[in-house]
């Protein structure tokens, strides 16, 4: 005789370890989990507030220079070591874990123009005031040791930028000219002039590793490529770009800091419009760095504040300011995308965390699954318009607020009478030109 | 720049043929008017055509200087005239010499006219001279510099932005991803060797060295390769056919296996018993001539057999099986006394259970061992079947706790027997046919239940009196018995008589059990069963003393049947009557009902039938609707609404304040005046001139908060949008994977590890990644063609 049983497979409901939750046999019948939208949205809303509710981007501030940091560089090996030149010649060379200075050297008389860590990470390079550029063994030199450049180049003029390339010895710095320098000579092996205009900062681009650009002072952005006797391209703006920095997972995209309180994201094949301009700031943009992923990029300003900027949108998404943070001159995004450095007007370098209200260290996987989960909700309802006042209300001091009210105003005010112009004039006469193309003047061949 | 180049190619052209035209120009006319380009070449000939006029010009000029200077001084005032200052390099000489033919443009056969006279000259080259003066080409001048660096960056230009282009692909890839996973080029997990980890390392202390002396000796691995040369080894000596070889071993171990099992499941389909009996009889033959073997060969296995024999005669002996306990078994007891077949079938049991009980070491046979065999055998044995037997071994003291148990449920079954019997009874009243042997055998059990009863008093009134008098012979032996047990329980030599006995008369009772299967003796079993209970002292006896008081009763006991039967009767009628009655009423209701339905029901039809071609569809309408008034719930409604919206005013008054308070007082009128506050009335309603419409003014905006009041930028329609917040993301809706695909992170990226910039690699993995696509459609191509 057969005998029929119920059955149920001990792996439905029995847990491998004692440390799992229980497995609980869900019944899935939508007429059993009612008001799915409404309870969602309510779990957006929550989730939303509690972002803002544990937003502490504020890590640490370093202290110890006696000037102004003027500019910073990233170890390209290491995540915990930072380095930052100051305004009177002074190098630090940080643990950001300790969050203490490991090493000061007096590299430089007058201000350090431009740092940067050679791709291996044993040695770095300095500019400066003085006309020199100077690389630096990047361990301590031992006791009784003096502290002595590796090797030190004396030039004609002022260098204010530098730059190393991605993979090779070379690297390029910028003054009255754009040089590229070859570690082992020095003199350089390749100097760029188009006019007789300064140059205020060169970036190698990091995934093209050939091509540079620069920002020269006659507000021109200058393309270059090393292997070429000529620059490439040049493309004038209404004002001047303080910086720009390509971005490190898309070849041909770069972003420059203009005084003229935006940044804009060029594609290097097509100048004469920028794909995006990116507009918050109140005063003019003095650095920008991307993250490393690509997908975001900070920017230092004038106006006392930092601003996370999604790389394809118009407005940022997050700022940041501290009461005591004066003007920011240089900013970088740590290279494990977590952390934001910025360095400023009062001697001081202050740790963000690049994610306001993210949680740091080890997440337990539950505790992700949480996190995953709130931050698609947000996604999701972010156009409710409850949702989107939280999430974007943000507290800005007062000046800069008025700042930005006094702004709109003035550009309302701008648009205004440019439409009555239009409007009173011969139609055609007067075409309408988009944002994009109002910045640039015109591209140089 | 494409243009451009195109433009500056034009410009060449145009270059080349306003050269031409110059030269025609020059022999034709003085002056042309030539595009942009050639303002030059322009500008050149007009050079040209001044130094040609100049010497007439230059006589000219002196006439008219002393012409004017003669004129000047006619008039009286002498004024100091300025000479004007002219550029001194065309018109005149540094030494003020003019050679002849100075501004002369210098020709071709100037420079080769004494050419021909010359003699030095050779006739080729004389030749080739002449071919050229006679071609009109001139040599392209050479672009300015600004030109050709514009030129130049352009080429370079294009050269950068075809490289950079190349990453396109991967670009859009990224940006379409749905998840990225930083660092984009993980190093797989797992342990890397030192001189991975740690870069220019030797061993340098003593200690250091002589530890990688040691694992050198011993093959360890200390460089780069992980594995050992013999793991190594290993891995090599898997080759691809070796691996095939053990795979196809494998598949056919597999395909075997099922074989197999199909088999198994086949023959444990077959229902034939008789197949089966002999299948495992077969089995275990030969099970036992390994068995045998076994004991020869390996002492091991065999003892693990035997262990496991053992056990399985113990699970026997704890379980009821093949104890003639089941539900078959009991069937096959009743159906023993008639059924030598079904006799069989059961002794076949229980043999199988002395099989499997039975001790397999013929380890020294205790008589002890023995009796308990028998007793447990005969205690298995059914009561039908073995009464006698029974009768005997209830001698044993371990015995009776179990037979005493069996009583009870006799006169359990006893006491409610009567019920049933009476119930039968009251059938064959009722009925007066059905099997009468059936009622007589019930009617027979009822009599010996009672006569059971009547004796079983009558011994516990006699235990009373005297604790131990037998009835019976049996009995009165089996007394006998027991006695002797208990008097010399010790001693072995009586216990061996005993068991003499009980042999004995075990086949004494075998001989009686036949008969008694042949006679189907109840009262017999019952008389025994009774005794059973009488020797016992449990709790029985307790509740036959409490009986004994009432002995009266004992002629009474018979009665209940009667009762009983009167009882289900008298029950049964009144049942009978109420169902009829019930019956009766149902009818009633229904005749009535119909009647009530039938009176409106024959008009309404007569009238459809009248006046279906009268009355049409309006009227139709009017006469359902005949009772509605609509219009007036209408405006019922509209005043109910607008009484609603009214602000109602709020007494305030609290009695008690200001005057005095209590049960039956009111707060005076004044009071309550003053503390009414009369809220003001609210702005005309919308439809307040609109008759026929009510306009509701509740609108709840605390919705209009949280709901999107315009399509978000990256939809198109409200239907996508909708549909998006429509579907729900949280687990209480979606399955656990689901869940997880859904909530995946857009960018993941590792703890503390440095993320890279994007390496020429990934557009070289790309490249491949494309061309293997190419290739295998190709070669998907070759094949179809």
């Amino acid at each position: 005789m057969k005998v029929k049983i119920l059955a149920r497979n001990p792996d439905d409901y029995v847990r491998e370890t004692k440390f799992d939750i229980q497995r609980v046999p869900r019944n899935y019948d939508p007429t059993l989990h009612p008001f799915e939208v409404s309870r969602e949205y309510t779990r957006a809303l929550n989730a939303t507030k509690l972002e803002r509710v544990f937003a502490k981007p504020f890590l640490a501030s370093l202290d110890g220079h006696r000037d102004g940091v003027n500019c910073m560089a990233k170890h390209t090996k290491s995540l915990s070591t930072l380095l930052s030149g100051s305004c009177d010649g002074e190098v630090k060379v940080w643990d950001l874990t300790k969050r203490e200075c490991v090493r000061t050297l007096q590299a430089h008389e007058g201000f350090v123009r431009g740092m940067v860590v050679r791709y291996c990470g044993t040695s770095f390079f300095t500019a400066g005031d003085d006309k020199t550029i100077k690389q630096w063994k990047m361990e301590a030199p031992g006791y009784g040791e003096e502290e002595e450049p590796l090797n030190t180049i004396l030039g004609k003029t002022v260098f204010t930028g530098l730059d190393h390339h991605q993979k090779d010895g070379v690297f390029a710095t910028c003054g009255q000219q754009v040089d590229i320098w070859d570690e082992q000579r020095s003199s350089p092996i390749r100097s760029f002039t188009w006019g007789v205009d300064s140059f205020s900062s060169v970036r190698f681009n990091p995934v093209e590793t050939e091509l540079l650009a620069s920002c020269a002072s006659d507000r021109s952005i200058v393309l270059y490529d090393m292997r070429e006797a000529a620059p490439l391209k040049k493309v004038i703006m209404t004002m001047r770009s303080n910086t720009l920095c390509w971005n490190p997972m898309e070849a041909y995209y770069f972003t420059c800091s203009n005084e003229d309180y935006n940044l804009y994201t060029y594609d290097m094949r097509i100048l004469d419009r920028p794909v995006t301009v990116h507009m918050d700031h109140v005063s003019a943009v003095l650095d920008v760095d991307y993250s490393p992923t690509g997908k975001e990029f900070v920017s230092a300003s004038f106006d006392k504040t930092i601003r996370i900027f999604p790389k394809a949108g118009g407005h940022s998404r997050e700022v940041y300011h501290t009461k005591r943070m004066q003007h920011v001159i240089c900013i970088k995004w740590s290279a494990d995308n977590k952390y934001i450095l910025s360095g400023s007007d009062e001697m001081n370098i202050r740790l963000w965390k690049a994610n306001a209200a993210e949680k740091l260290g080890v997440l337990a996987p539950r505790e992700r699954e949480a996190a995953n989960y709130s931050q698609k909700l947000k996604e999701k309802f972010q156009h409710h318009p409850q949702i989107r006042r939280i999430a974007h209300h943000r507290h800005l001091p007062k000046s800069i607020y008025h700042q930005t009210k006094e702004l709109r105003t003035m550009k309302e005010a701008r648009r205004r009478k440019e439409r009555n112009v239009r409007k009173h004039s011969k139609p055609g006469t007067v075409p309408v030109v988009s944002e994009r193309e109002k910045h640039v003047v015109t591209v140089v061949k | 720049m494409a243009k451009v180049s195109k433009r500056n190619s034009v410009c060449k052209k145009k270059l080349k043929k306003g050269s031409e035209v110059t030269e025609k120009s020059a022999a034709v006319k003085p002056h042309v008017v030539y595009d942009d380009c050639e303002e030059e070449e322009v500008l050149n000939e007009a050079d040209e055509n001044i130094t040609s006029e100049e010497e007439e010009d230059d006589n000219d000029e002196r006439k008219r200087q002393k012409l004017l200077e003669a004129i000047s001084a006619l008039g009286g005032k002498r004024k100091k005239k300025l000479g004007e200052r002219s550029e001194a390099a065309v018109q005149m000489s540094e030494f003020t010499v003019n050679a002849a033919g100075e501004g002369d443009k210098i020709d071709l056969s100037d420079l080769i006219g004494t050419m021909d006279s010359n003699p030095s000259v050779p006739a080729k080259t004389k030749k080739q001279l002449k071919n050229l003066q006679q071609t009109k080409k001139t040599i392209e001048c050479p672009l300015s510099k600004q030109e050709s660096e514009r030129i130049l960056r352009d080429v370079a230009f294009q050269k950068a932005a075809t490289e950079v282009s190349r990453w396109k692909g991967i670009i859009r890839q990224n940006q379409r991803a749905e998840q990225l996973v930083f660092p984009l080029n993980q190093e797989p997990s797992g342990p890397k060797p030192i001189e991975r980890v740690v870069t220019s390392w030797r061993a340098q202390t003593p200690l250091e060295q002589e530890i990688f002396a040691l694992l050198s000796a011993n093959k360890q691995p200390i460089s780069d390769p992980i594995l050992t040369p013999a793991e190594e080894a290993s891995l090599r000596a898997m080759s691809l056919e070796d691996a095939k070889i053990r795979r196809a071993e494998l598949q056919k171990a597999r395909a075997l296996q099922s074989y197999y099992e199909a088999k198994a499941r086949r023959e444990r389909k077959i229902k034939s018993k008789k197949y089966h009996k002999v299948h495992n009889k077969a089995k275990r033959k030969e099970f036992l001539k390994q068995f045998d073997e076994m004991v020869k060969t390996d002492p091991a296995a065999a003892l693990e057999e035997l262990n496991k024999m053992e056990l399985a005669r113990m699970q026997e002996r704890m379980s009821l099986k093949h104890q003639n306990s089941g539900k078959w078994a009991k069937s096959k007891a009743i159906m023993a006394k008639y059924d030598e077949a079904a006799r069989k079938a059961m002794q076949q049991q229980l043999e199988v259970n002395k099989d499997l009980t039975q001790k397999l070491v013929t380890s020294v046979n205790n008589e002890e061992e023995e009796e308990e065999e028998e007793a447990s055998h005969a205690e298995l044995m059914p009561d039908f079947v073995n009464d006698a037997e029974q009768g005997l071994d209830s001698s044993n003291p371990w015995m009776r706790g179990k037979l005493s148990e069996d009583p009870t449920e006799k006169e359990m079954s006893g006491i409610v027997d009567p019920a049933a019997a009476g119930a039968g009874v009251v059938r064959n009243i009722a009925e007066e046919e059905e099997d009468e042997e059936e009622v007589e055998d019930t009617e027979e059990e009822a009599l010996l239940r009672e006569f059971d009863s009547r004796r079983k008093l009558r011994h516990a009134q006699e235990t009373d009196t005297v604790p131990v008098i037998c009835v019976d012979n049996e009995e009165e032996t089996v007394e006998e018995n027991k006695a002797a047990a208990e008097d010399l329980n010790a001693s072995d030599k009586e216990e061996e008589e005993l068991s003499e006995f009980t042999s004995l008369f075990r086949g004494i009772a075998e001989a009686e059990n036949v008969e008694a299967a042949a006679d189907a003796s109840h009262t017999n079993t019952s008389a025994q069963l009774e005794e059973g209970l009488m020797r016992i002292r449990t709790l029985e006896d307790v509740e036959l003393l409490s009986e004994e008081s009432a002995t009266d009763k004992v002629p009474v006991q018979p009665q209940p049947p009667p009762a009983t039967e009167n009882l289900p009767s008298a029950t049964q009628k009144p049942g009978k009557n109420k169902k009829r009655k019930r019956g009766i009423e149902l009818q009633e209701a229904l005749t009535r009902e119909a009647k009530v339905i039938q009176v409106p029901l024959a008009p309404t039809v007569e009238d459809t039938e009248n006046s279906d071609e009268k009355l049409d569809q309006r009227g139709l309408i009017k006469e359902a609707f005949a009772g509605d008034d609509v219009i007036s719930d209408f405006l019922k409604d509209k005043r109910k609404a607008e009484d609603a919206g009214k602000p109602k005013a709020v007494d305030l008054t609290l009695p008690g304040w200001g005057e005095w308070g209590g049960t039956g007082l009111k707060p005076s009128r004044n009071k309550r005046r003053r503390f009414r506050t009369k809220t003001i009335p609210p702005p005309p309603r919308k439809d307040h001139h609109l008759p026929s419409v009510i306009i509701s003014e509740k609108k709840n905006s605390s919705i209009s908060l949280h709901q999107v009041n315009s399509l978000p930028f990256p939809f198109e329609n409200h239907a996508q949008f909708e549909s998006t917040i429509r579907s729900p993301m949280g687990r209480t809706w979606n399955t656990e994977r689901t869940v997880k695909k859904i909530t995946k992170p857009k960018v993941v990226t590792q703890l503390g590890a440095i993320i890279e910039p994007m390496a020429q690699e990934e557009l070289m993995k790309d490249k491949k990644l494309v061309s293997a696509g190419n290739k295998s459609s190709v070669d998907s191509w070759k094949r179809k063609h």
